[in-house]
């Protein structure tokens, strides 16, 4: 009995040694592959820190990210990520990139303002960019978006597509960017619909699909018949609510935000408001790898192709809305149509 | 020969054993996901101990760990299980910033220990409200720190919104200078790291919690309360104050803990979507550290350096962040199915026994 145990921990061990072993080697030639066709073509490295809602957000950081798997893929950079679990983790983070010598660190989402700041002051000569806040620092890099342009024509979509006349719009946290996309997501709806009723949620966080899952729950009982999510990882909770009536032979349809996230869940995705965050990230890495960047303030508007709805649209969307959305949206890029941002 | 028998299978050995079942048990699962797990330790370690900076924000991370643990491991002393150290966590943030960001005109000598003694303070009288309810009307601690732990994340958030937040900020303006807790020599020298005087006070309340406990009568009531509060009660001791000084002590701890992370380490206080961890991570470092002061020392370093470290782990192999906390649980599982630990163990230990006796 008592050798059997010590036989058992020694085996054990053994196994553990010799299957680290292994494991071992397999990824030193990983990391040499990796590295040998990196510096075939740019030694650049090119870092980029989430937000608590991680690189599978199905959102911006995911966006974010796919931007510079792209980059990495078309150019030869060397792109890194790292995600935060907790916001102590952002000033951390960051600086595991500025300090590690990297040519750019992204910040993805506004809770990382501040991090970025206080990082970006007390390592002058690190570049760094962030998406949807401002930072004022001269070596820091900030783009945001016209959200309430783009949701100005996701709301034309739903104010059409509307059998109910009650639209739900779910939210994260209420902070200025989220209120953009409700506030020209209603305009929208009212513009083609003045009989619409738009009904504003926010669920306090970005982070909790099982709160997206109830507010959108509420929302549909209510009589909603589509959802507009502007809730990062708590819109998958909005999704999935979706996914199970549309399951039980209910007509809702979700719309999608920040990617075209019709391609995540096929069957409920209307159209989606489109971010282009990872057309943001390439352009401004890209500037970091030509030496052009400069600090500064950036906002990408519909005019700028920053925001707007994807082609995929068409699949559920009939023409003449289609149509009707591409009217308002050159009235809008002519200055014609002022959205409003609260 | 019974002495060295008794500190192997005392308190010392088993959490010894037990990281080291934990931190295999996480190899094996890194394996079986396809990582190296001997570069994913070598990244953590590096991550830890690779440069000043990194070093003194693990020492960051490790602060709150300590209070809160020390906080789960008073009440428990006193039989009582706190699983509100979030809440208080909470509440000791949230009137830390109160203070630090209304009272002005102070200077930094008394503003900054007054911001602590409230957070200190409210964290304490959250937890009594658990305790008075056990005392006077048998509600289980369990239940009210819990539902405290939400009410306090609301009122918490309540608070920043309506009294401490800017224009369209998702987090409440800073805290006046007078009341941080930063040390800015040590930031200096720790390349940036958020260095306070937070860690100094972690050492200092667990050496309060050590003397408090084993050396005062207050601290004895306590213990025969935790012990059996019937044979407590008819020894004289008013089991009820007891319960409810025990929970006050435990949640002025973590209302110190979440003082020193708004005044040490952040400076505001954010709208929080959900709590912060910090509290339910105590109960884990009490458990690793044995419910003893000193043992809650070093479980809230192992506790912060596998936290921290996991930031390398992902950076260095490729580890999702996620796989440290299977470490860290299963640490814990063997801790506490210590008898585990003991059934592997006993046949070394009587083996080495027989030898003696030979």
């Amino acid at each position: 009995m008592k050798k059997t145990f010590k036989l058992s921990i020694v085996m054990l061990l053994a196994l553990t040694v010799v299957l680290a072993g292994c494991g071992n080697k397999k990824s030193e030639t990983n990391g040499s592959a990796s590295t040998s066709e990196g510096s075939s073509k740019s030694d650049i490295k090119i870092g980029m820190v989430t937000d608590v809602g991680g690189v599978n957000d199905k959102s911006f950081n995911q966006s974010a990210w796919e931007g510079l798997q792209q980059l990495q893929k078309d150019k030869g950079v060397k792109a890194e990520y790292l995600q935060s679990t907790k916001s102590d983790d952002y000033n951390t983070n960051l600086n595991k990139f500025v300090k590690g010598k990297y040519a750019l660190t992204w910040g993805i989402g506004m809770s990382l303002g501040d991090a970025v700041g206080t990082v970006a002051k007390q390592n002058p000569d690190a570049k760094l960019a962030i998406i949807d806040a401002v930072v004022d620092a001269p070596n820091v890099k900030s783009v945001t978006f016209a959200e309430n342009e783009g949701s100005f024509l996701v709301g034309v979509v739903a104010g059409k597509m509307t059998k109910t006349n009650k639209i739900g719009f779910v939210g994260g946290i209420k902070l200025p960017v989220i209120e953009r996309f409700a506030a020209g997501f209603k305009a929208g709806v009212l513009a083609v619909n003045p009989n619409a009723e738009v009904n504003i949620n926010y669920t306090g966080a970005f982070d909790k699909p099982d709160l997206g899952k109830t507010a959108a729950a509420t929302q549909y009982n209510n009589g909603a018949d589509i959802i507009f999510q502007a809730a990062g990882g708590t819109g998958t909770g909005v999704f999935n609510e979706a996914l199970g009536r549309v399951k039980s032979g209910q007509k809702v349809w979700v719309i999608g935000v920040d990617k075209d996230q019709s391609l995540e869940f096929p069957d409920v995705t209307l159209t989606s408001m489109v971010k282009r965050v990872d057309e943001a990230v390439k352009r401004v890495s890209q500037e970091v790898i030509d030496g052009t960047f400069k600090g500064g303030q950036e906002t990408l508007t519909l005019k700028d192709n920053g925001v707007g709805i994807p082609d995929t649209s068409s699949k559920y969307v009939p023409a003449d809305v289609l149509k009707l959305v591409e009217d308002y949206k050159a009235k809008i890029v002519s200055g014609e149509i002022k959205v409003p941002e609260k | 020969m019974s002495k060295l028998y008794k500190i192997f299978t005392g308190s010392i050995v088993v959490p010894l054993v037990a990281i080291i079942f934990g931190l295999i048990v996480g190899a094996i699962i890194m394996l079986v996901g396809g990582y190296d797990p001997l570069l994913a330790y070598q990244s953590l370690f590096e991550q830890v101990f690779g440069n000043l900076y990194d070093f003194g924000e693990t020492l960051r991370e490790i602060t709150p760990l300590i209070l809160t643990g020390l906080a789960v491991a008073f009440a428990f002393r006193a039989g009582l299980f706190n699983i509100g150290g979030e809440g208080q966590f909470i509440v000791g943030m949230t009137a830390a910033t109160f203070v630090g960001i209304k009272v002005t005109g102070l200077p930094s000598i008394i503003h900054a220990p007054l911001a602590l003694i409230a957070g200190a303070l409210c964290g304490g009288l959250w937890a009594a409200i658990a305790g008075y309810l056990k005392a006077k009307r048998g509600v289980n601690e369990v239940i009210t720190t819990i539902m405290l732990n939400w009410t306090a994340l609301y009122l918490g958030n309540y608070i920043v919104n309506s009294f401490l937040l800017p224009e369209g900020m998702d987090h409440s303006e800073e805290i006046q200078p007078t009341a941080s807790i930063s040390i800015q020599s040590l930031v200096n020298f720790f390349n940036d790291a958020r260095m306070h005087w937070g860690m100094l006070l972690a050492v200092l309340a667990s050496v309060f919690f050590y003397y408090f406990l084993w050396k005062s009568k207050q601290g004895y009531e306590l213990r025969a309360v935790g012990f059996n509060p019937n044979a407590a009660e008819y020894a004289g001791m008013n089991v009820g104050r007891n319960v409810v000084k025990a929970m006050f002590i435990s949640g002025v701890f973590a209302g110190l803990a979440g003082a020193v992370q708004v005044l040490g380490v952040f400076h505001y206080q954010s709208i929080m979507s959900g709590s912060p961890g910090i509290g339910f991570d105590g109960i884990a470092v009490a458990l690793i550290g044995m419910n003893h002061p000193f043992g809650i020392l070093l479980g809230g370093s192992l506790f912060g350096i596998l936290t921290y470290g996991s930031a390398g782990m992902s950076f260095g192999a490729g580890v999702p962040p996620e796989l440290i906390r299977i470490v860290i649980g299963s640490i814990i599982f063997f801790i506490a199915a210590q008898g585990i630990v003991r059934w592997v163990l006993k046949p070394l230990y009587s083996k080495r026994k027989k030898e003696k006796v030979l």
